[in-house]
């Protein structure tokens, strides 16, 4: 399926473009790599904390997918807002939401973002725009319409960056939310993360399109396939955009194409695809490697690289240890924030 | 014989109506599928389409003649052959003329409203109405225009959307006006997409925007209900009182009439169900006012259920420059001793009337008007019951897990001693809501039925 000629010259349905995308500076390097790695080793540690039954419930974990919200994140400004689904620990370490809170979310504490009362799928930080954390797939994508739609109304000049997966791009309210956002030039970018499977399901079994830049076609919203894996290409599709969205010219939709390592929760034996499969992405693929490669290419020592590392790991351990040692709310927590 | 037009009504519900304007003189040859007239209601206007051929021999009823009621002669068309002379000759105004081409859009037009007197026989005075107040005699439908009117001049961060709310000024014209005063961009036409646009409007609401989105009816909220309450009312909580949404979802709910089981379901169980939402469903003119003021400046969801068939009716508002009634409170409408009756929104219609025939019979009744049905008013419920030590509950939902069954099992829970009989409930009956007339009247619940429950639970 084409796009319409129309919209072809405006607003194109690109393909990845051809070539390398714009290189990053060492320091832009570096904060990526450091952004990513501090997902990564979070992640990882949750996922240990799962296995200890310190978290309970739903945990999803995002490694594999670093470089969406960490080159996304560089693209935005001040005040652009952030709305996501259930895989959101990294979209909230991404905004700059601090290790300790989240990490105590997810073991139920008072010290958690929302006071132990969310958990790992419902985290909200006003202060970092960041709109949660959403566990009714699909519901995220209204929500992030009307964040844009309060932009729009209060002439701010933000974005609000919505992110939504390939399983909830299949969900009915999110075309009702791109015929609005065309309608009314909302500033939304739509930012589709597929990783290939909704939960177990492949997307060549549950999407009769599966080019996902091409699912605003018939509301004319311009759409293109990032590699998803390059946070360059990211943050240059991005700011892209952005830009678009910021001159009034309505929503933009990018599939970010990327793959996530572990399963869809914490308790998903993953059947639906080979361990081959995995390490192949992993091996030839993953986003942090490729930072890692190119830094190491510029002459940045194993050294300074290996003090990234262990600077985000002491982070990420505090939180685990803060997490564990946060006493739980309160019982009188219970009948509290029902009203204000 | 010459053949008479009749005043044609736009709905089922339509009593009379304005004759705006002729649109042929006396003596113009008329085809079938001419327009003759424009009639209108204070929601509508509709044109007259003839249905025969012939002359348009005298017009019976001038233009800008209002309150004509339904089925009265307006003009007589004269057959091919017939002349003025013939006119004496025309039938009865029984006889079938010229019929009303049916309304256009089923979803828009949904039945206009009775044009009733004031509904409530109010005995007791309002206490949120300072004594000597000037009222002023308007509409529900106008007492929530203005509601919103006065809110949005106050404060630039509400807004209007939903469907025909803007260009259209509302499927049942309650939002009159308001594009006109404060533009496209602060009241909103959308999509006819429920579910997106209560989804936009809660996200815009987290901002801190205050949204007031109307439903159509409530019946199409359905749609929307999954962000209703898993965004709306859950967010604060799930936030940890980080971020919330003030927000009205306000419209027509329950039944109106003749539009059968998919536009006639009452939703207030439903909703007074949920932690985090408040239930607002009034009754009369001045409550459909303060409270939808209220419930705009309200920092939480607020379901504001109103109700078809009143839109139309009138009632004494205050004449003050900022009436505002706290949400959360029942009212004493009728002080009564010998039996408790209490209801909501349009189950008041009947409760008042039963009232009325309970006296006759030496028994007096206390109404109550909920007017809130989250939080609930208990405590107005239990001191009413203590005093009368019976109860009666009147709603049009069902019974099954109905606001009904909630309030006795309130009274069971706090005046159980004061008790002289078993809560009774007054409900809509546990089926679909039929279209025929007959049976869409035995499944509403009746004045008759409070009567008997009064009379049973007073041993009489």
């Amino acid at each position: 399926m084409a796009a319409p000629k129309k919209a072809a010259a405006s607003s194109p349905h690109d393909k990845t473009d051809g070539g390398s995308p714009p290189e990053f500076t060492k320091e832009q390097e570096l904060k990526a790599l450091r952004d990513m790695l501090l997902i990564r080793r979070f992640e990882e540690k949750a996922g240990q904390l799962y296995g200890m039954g310190a978290i309970g419930g739903f945990c999803h974990l995002y490694i594999g997918q670093e470089a969406v919200v960490v080159g996304m994140q560089m693209a935005l400004k001040e005040g652009d807002q952030v709305i996501t689904g259930y895989r959101d620990h990294g979209h909230m370490l991404a905004t700059g939401m601090d290790a300790n809170g989240v990490m105590a979310e997810l073991t139920g504490r008072r010290g958690g973002y929302s006071k132990g009362k969310g958990g790992s799928m419902h985290m909200f930080s006003k202060e970092k725009h960041f709109y949660g954390g959403h566990g009714i797939v699909g519901a995220q994508v209204s929500l992030g319409t009307g964040l844009a739609f309060a932009n729009n109304y209060r002439s701010n000049g933000n974005v609000s960056v919505t992110y939504f997966g390939d399983g909830a791009a299949n969900q009915g309210q999110v075309y009702e939310s791109f015929n609005m956002a065309e309608l009314w030039k909302l500033p939304v970018i739509y930012v589709i993360e597929n990783n290939r499977y909704a939960m177990g399901t492949a997307v060549s079994r549950a999407s009769a399109q599966q080019d996902f830049s091409k699912r605003g076609v018939s509301f004319n919203i311009p759409g293109k396939q990032v590699d998803g894996m390059d946070v360059r290409a990211v943050k240059a599709a991005g700011e892209e955009a952005a830009a678009w969205c910021r001159a009034g010219k309505g929503p933009y939709i990018l599939e970010m194409q990327t793959y996530r390592y572990r399963g869809h929760s914490m308790s998903d034996p993953a059947k639906y695809r080979t361990r081959e499969e995995v390490e192949k992405v992993r091996h030839d693929q993953d986003p942090i490697e490729q930072v890692r490669n190119r830094l190491l290419a510029a002459k940045v020592s194993e050294a300074d690289l290996k003090a990234i590392d262990a600077a985000v790991r002491d982070i990420v351990n505090a939180s685990a240890d803060f997490a564990q040692h946060d006493p739980e709310p309160d019982a009188s927590e219970l009948w509290t924030d029902v009203y204000r | 014989m010459p053949i008479q037009v009749l005043m044609p009504a736009l709905s089922p519900t339509m009593e009379k109506g304005n004759l705006a304007k002729w649109l042929k003189k006396e003596g113009e040859a008329i085809k079938s599928g001419d327009v003759i007239a424009e009639i209108e209601t204070d929601k509508a206007t509709m044109e007259v389409e003839a249905t025969d051929e012939g002359t348009l021999g005298k017009i019976l009823i001038p233009e800008g003649t209002a309150d004509v009621a339904v089925n009265t002669p307006i003009a007589t068309i004269l057959a091919d052959g017939e002349s003025a002379a013939d006119l004496a000759k025309a039938p009865a105004p029984a006889a079938k003329a010229a019929e009303s081409a049916p309304p256009a859009a089923a979803k828009a037009e949904a039945p206009a409203p009775k044009a009733a007197p004031a509904p409530q026989a109010v005995a007791e005075p309002d206490p949120e109405v300072p004594e000597g107040t000037e009222m002023i005699t308007q509409t529900i439908r106008e007492a929530l225009r203005d509601a919103m009117a006065e809110e949005m001049r106050r404060d630039p961060d509400v807004f209007v959307m939903g469907e025909e709310v803007a260009e259209y000024q509302g499927a049942y014209k309650v939002t009159q006006g308001l594009l006109q005063e404060f533009g496209a961009r602060r009241v909103i036409d959308t999509p006819i997409t429920e579910h997106g646009f209560a989804g936009v409007g809660v996200g815009a609401a987290m901002t801190g925007l205050k949204p007031v989105v109307e439903f159509m009816t409530f019946n199409f909220a359905m749609q929307a209900i999954d962000q209703i309450i898993n965004s709306a009312a859950k967010t604060l909580y799930m936030s940890g009182g980080q971020m919330g949404c003030s927000i009205v979802f306000r419209g027509p709910n329950g039944a109106a009439a003749r539009v059968a089981a998919q536009h006639s379901q009452d939703y207030s169980a439903w909703y007074s169900n949920v932690p985090g939402l408040k239930v607002v469903a009034p009754f009369s003119a001045a409550d459909y006012k303060g409270l939808l003021k209220a419930a705009i400046r309200d920092p939480n969801p607020v379901i504001f259920l109103e109700n078809e068939v009143l839109y139309g009716h009138t009632g004494e508002v205050p004449k003050l420059d900022d009436f505002v009634i706290p949400i959360g409170k029942a009212r004493i409408v009728r002080a009564g001793s010998h039996v408790t009756i209490i209801s909501w929104s349009n189950g008041m219609t009947y409760a008042l009337k039963a009232a009325d025939e309970l006296a006759k019979d030496g028994i007096e009744a206390e109404v109550i008007d909920l007017r809130t049905l989250r939080p609930m008013d208990t405590e107005t419920i239990v001191n009413s019951v203590k005093k009368t030590g019976r109860a009666v509950t009147v709603e049009e939902g069902w019974a099954q897990s109905g606001v009904g069954a909630e309030i006795a099992a309130r009274i069971m829970e706090n005046a159980f001693d004061y008790l002289d009989a078993p809560v009774a409930r007054v409900a809509g009956k546990d089926v679909p809501m039929p279209y025929a007339a007959n049976l869409e009247k035995l499944a509403l619940p009746s004045a008759a039925e409070v009567v008997e429950a009064a009379k049973a639970v007073c041993y009489r």
